[in-house]
């Protein structure tokens, strides 16, 4: 039922009792889902706008100008309730939702990426939940060819209950082809096309109550969708076709809300009012009442604005790719959202009330108690013994068993495959871009600020290594329950951090989605923060491009950036148990500066390698560097007051690893920020000293521990 | 000289295939939706990869009773090559055009890699630009790819060098290891008796260019173009 609350102010502003169909079509339309209600204040902090940016937040999927005409459509959200429910449909349903978003804007969808976080794999539910989300992933992306370039997975007790699912999807066009959500003109017709409508999904963005669905069947129902990717793919290139011939004027998908919600937020958008006759909609079961019609979140539907002389000709688009479809209303020029059902108006709401009178808060929040630091662990007794468990962290260890599930060359555009610091694709002969994913949960509980500012420092050091420039961001705010003043204080401070690092990049954040109340009731535990985020550069083709790996023995590597010695909310620390000793490492102030001397670095044409640092420190970041050549590395010069376990894990931002057989020509581009040569790329075994230690791992012991997740999961 | 490409619901190849063919390999292509049906003018076609109806029932299954196949058995039996990749092979199996099954992969999951495949013979309209034994790299990606065949099929195979690409290492040794799919014989590709229909797992179309990693691919679709010149 409607919040107290909120039902006064719409009795207030209707002048009378709201009716059920009414009532469902505010319950959906005013959720935190579907509102930002909670949210909307602190996301506005954010810096939307750019040179680039065509179009930023508030549509489906926001728009970039690219080059030779080319636009960037990019759009990221979560399906995390749903997959913990329905692991495998929640997955798959969540790729096909983000996959309308982008062709919404008129744009092809080219690749995919997906942050993932799990409970840890000793438990045969969480094993499952693994397995299912990833195989739902690839049963709806490989099939409607979107290729997953890029993605993150990180494992953490906390996700037990709840595991994230997170995706971001990137579509290109020509300027001239993109469209919004901003309905045109009076008197053009809507015509929903897609698959027919059921029950499913009903109260996907609220729930739905007895009263108001009228049925108890519905209720009995899972109220996740089911994903039909072969239907997707047909959607995609009807809405293409449609497009390109000039048919759509406006278009939304049909997601949260279903009809109701992609027919009011449209018109709404263009100033005008709608008519919605619901029984015009292909139904694919009997007696289906007008609140069902209206909210059912069935999936692969589209709406689309078309002029009256254009519905026959978008109507045999929709009979040339075997889609259901009908006009199903008309855009008006009053300022009502009516429905009409078997010949009577069962709604007329006024449409800017429903569409924008949810009224946004912010809500208490609370710094939480000063944390009490667990003492620190001792340093280890065996140092390599301590690299060899972090490195076999399924954190850390290779995520191959994924990513082979995945098709991610379909296109042909793909010149960086996953595995490496980010995904890279081919756009024009001389331009790609370059594409990464991801946050770090742990930081952002011990420091939510830094969290937040990590989240984006983290993904910009990962297209710099690529020699791309960060163009925009997106981003997945999952939390927990923002009615506690702990969590949206989280929640704050990590928006914040976004925000700020974002500015400081000059990086415009242009969309992304909010998922709350990420509280598992089975385990009593509310995720760790997850300011999960997408980041896109630009590539520049015509210079070579640095593996993440070492390829050329000889050559110099040397280390960018300072390394500090907060272990708090390191893999280490992880490894040892130790989650609440410490402080997490703050973000450099010159971490701009150290960002955009990498990206000079590789523009320069003289590395053969490149990667950004991160989970693990330096010792992990050597190590996966070390994939078929070794590497010889004196760490004396840079241990100043360092402890060896700090100076080998410790995650500082801004730090990234080069190799070139060139070192002095570096020496210029590199004048304003600290770096050091550490060693050379040397055999096969990987030889580390410090001040009182010395290590060496041969390759075998190095490729153990990099498979150590692939080795389980096909164990 | 005219290329069909097939476009079934949920083939997603196909725009692939048609850049392959036209701005790199430089020969005339054009996709054909399903329900066209008539494939009068064209001197070739290709299958591509991808979905069909989802691979809803089987891999394939559909796709292989629809009248449009009807036209590429035709254009078949006239001598003319017919190409199918990944999805596409499994259509052509399904349609009979092609022997043998392709089943779900003996690990049972979707495998997307680069592989390396051994050409065993130059003497279809489609390897002539290869050389016998030469070892090339092309990336896979299917579920549906494990190579079954009966016995006597498989003799036939073999006797009548009816094996065109097989999966082996860097070196060109057929080993377990680098048998992706579980496929007898690390069977990747196979020729139909005439030797004008190729069935093959891997993407020809994904190695076409430098860029992408390998453009060991191009010379298939330019064997194929030149078939065309030559006989047509």
């Amino acid at each position: 039922m409607l919040p107290e609350e909120d039902l006064k102010i719409i009795k207030k502003e209707l002048g009378r009792e709201p009716n059920l169909v009414e009532q469902g079509c505010f319950l959906n339309l005013w959720s935190e889902h579907c509102s930002y209600r909670s949210s909307a204040p602190l996301l506005k902090t954010f810096t939307t706008t750019g040179e680039n940016v065509l179009i930023g937040p508030g549509d489906d999927a926001a728009v970039l100008k690219f080059e030779d005409g080319y636009v960037l459509s990019i759009a990221m959200e979560s399906h995390n309730h749903p997959s913990y429910v329905d692991p495998y449909n929640g997955a798959a349903t969540g790729v096909g939702g983000i996959v309308r978003d982008v062709i919404s804007m008129g744009a092809r969808p080219i690749a995919l990426m997906d942050p993932l976080y799990f409970g840890p794999l000793d438990t045969p539910k969480n094993l499952f939940l693994f397995e299912q989300i990833i195989k739902g992933i690839a049963g709806y992306g490989n099939c409607i060819g979107v290729p997953v370039v890029n993605g993150e997975t990180l494992f953490d007790r906390q996700y037990s209950g709840n595991p994230l699912v997170n995706v971001v999807c990137v579509g290109l066009c020509k300027e001239e082809d993109v469209i919004t959500s901003i309905a045109k003109k009076a008197g053009n017709k809507l015509v929903l096309a897609g698959s027919s409508t059921g029950k499913d999904g009903l109260g996907g963005a609220s729930f739905a109550s007895r009263d108001l669905s009228e049925s108890a069947e519905a209720n009995d129902r899972p109220s996740v969708q089911v994903g039909d990717p072969y239907t997707e793919k047909l959607v995609i290139e009807m809405t293409l076709e449609a497009t390109e011939k000039g048919y759509v004027k406006s278009c939304r998908d049909l997601g949260a809300a279903g009809l109701g919600g992609a027919s009011s937020e449209m018109a709404a958008k263009g100033g005008l009012g709608a008519r919605i006759i619901a029984d015009a909609v292909p139904q694919r079961e009997p007696d289906m009442n007008a609140y069902e019609i209206l909210l059912a979140e069935s999936q692969e539907r589209m709406l689309f604005e078309v002029a009256p002389e254009d519905v026959d000709a978008v109507l045999a688009l929709v009979e040339k790719y075997d889609l259901n479809g009908a006009v199903v209303g008309e855009l008006t020029e009053e300022s009502n959202y009516k429905i009409e059902f078997r010949g009577e108006n069962v709604a007329t709401i006024p449409i800017a009330l429903l569409t924008e009178g949810a009224p946004t808060f912010e809500r208490p929040s609370k710094a939480p108690e000063a944390r009490e630091e667990s003492s620190k662990p001792e340093s280890p007794a065996d140092l390599k013994q301590a690299l060899l468990t972090v490195l076999s962290s399924y954190n850390i260890a290779s995520k191959e068993w994924i990513y082979r599930q995945y098709d991610h060359q379909v296109q042909l555009r793909t010149t960086v495959l996953p595995g490496e610091d980010s995904g890279v694709l081919k756009i024009t002969d001389k331009k790609g871009i370059a594409l990464s994913c991801g946050c770090q949960p742990r930081v952002t509980l011990l420091d939510p600020y830094a969290g937040g500012k990590t989240a984006i420092v983290e993904n910009a050091m990962n297209l710099a290594v690529k020699g791309a420039e960060g163009l925009a961001i997106v981003n997945c705010l999952n939390f927990g329950n923002p009615e506690r003043p702990e969590i949206y204080w989280q929640f704050k401070q990590a928006v914040l951090g976004l925000g700020d690092a974002a500015r400081e990049l000059e990086i415009p954040v242009v969309g992304g989605n909010v998922s709350l109340y990420n509280e598992s009731d089975e385990f009593g535990t509310a995720i760790p923060p997850t300011p999960s985020i997408g980041m896109i550069g630009k590539v520049d083709l015509e210079i070579p491009l640095p593996s993440s790996f070492f390829t050329k023995a000889g050559d110099s590597i040397v280390l960018i950036g300072e390394t500090t010695s907060e272990l708090g909310a390191s893999e280490y620390y992880s490894c040892l148990g130790a989650t609440e000793a410490g402080k997490a490492p703050a973000v450099p102030e010159n971490a701009p500066k150290l960002i955009k001397a990498v990206i000079k670095a590789v523009k320069s044409g003289k590395l053969s390698s490149a990667h950004d640092l991160s989970l693990g420190g330096l010792a992990a970041g050597l190590a996966r560097m070390c994939k078929t050549l070794g590497a010889k590395v004196d760490l004396n010069e840079i241990s100043g007051d360092l402890q060896a376990e700090e100076l080998l894990f410790a995650e500082t931002p801004a730090r990234a690893l080069l190799a070139t057989s060139e070192p002095e020509a570096l020496q210029e581009i590199l004048k304003d920020v600290p770096y050091t040569v550490i060693g050379t790329v040397n055999g096969d075994a990987l030889e580390i000293k410090g001040k009182d230690f010395e290590m060496a791992l041969s390759p075998e012991e190095l490729t153990t521990a990099y498979e150590s997740l692939n080795d389980f999961m096909m164990g | 000289m005219k290329i069909a490409i097939i476009q079934f619901g949920g083939t997603n190849c196909d725009m692939d295939v048609l850049h392959v063919l036209k701005e790199v390999v430089g020969v005339d292509a054009e996709t054909i939706w399903y329900k066209e049906e008539d494939l009068t003018g064209f001197d070739g076609v290709v299958v591509p990869g991808g979905f069909s109806y989802g691979d809803y029932l089987r891999a394939g299954a559909i796709a292989a009773r629809t009248p449009i196949m009807d036209s590429v058995k035709k254009l078949a039996a006239e001598g003319k090559p017919v190409l199918g990749i990944c999805n596409g092979f499994q259509v052509l199996t399904e349609a009979g055009l092609l022997n043998g099954a392709l089943t779900t992969n003996e690990y049972p999951k979707f495998r997307c890699h680069w592989s390396y495949l051994r050409v065993e013979t130059t003497d279809t309209p489609f390897t002539s630009k290869f050389r016998k034994e030469e070892v090339v790299r092309m990336p896979i990606a299917h579920m549906e790819g494990q190579f079954y065949a009966e016995e006597a099929t498989l003799a036939d195979l073999d006797e009548n060098e009816r094996v065109v690409f097989r999966y082996v290492d860097e070196a060109g040794k057929v080993t377990d290891e680098v048998n992706p799919n579980g496929s007898l014989e690390n069977i990747a590709g196979i020729v139909n008796g005439s030797r004008n229909v190729l069935g093959l797992m891997p993407h020809p179309e994904r190695a076409s260019e430098a860029v992408l990693g390998s453009d060991d691919g191009r010379r298939l679709f330019e064997s194929m173009a030149d078939y065309i010149t030559e006989k047509f």
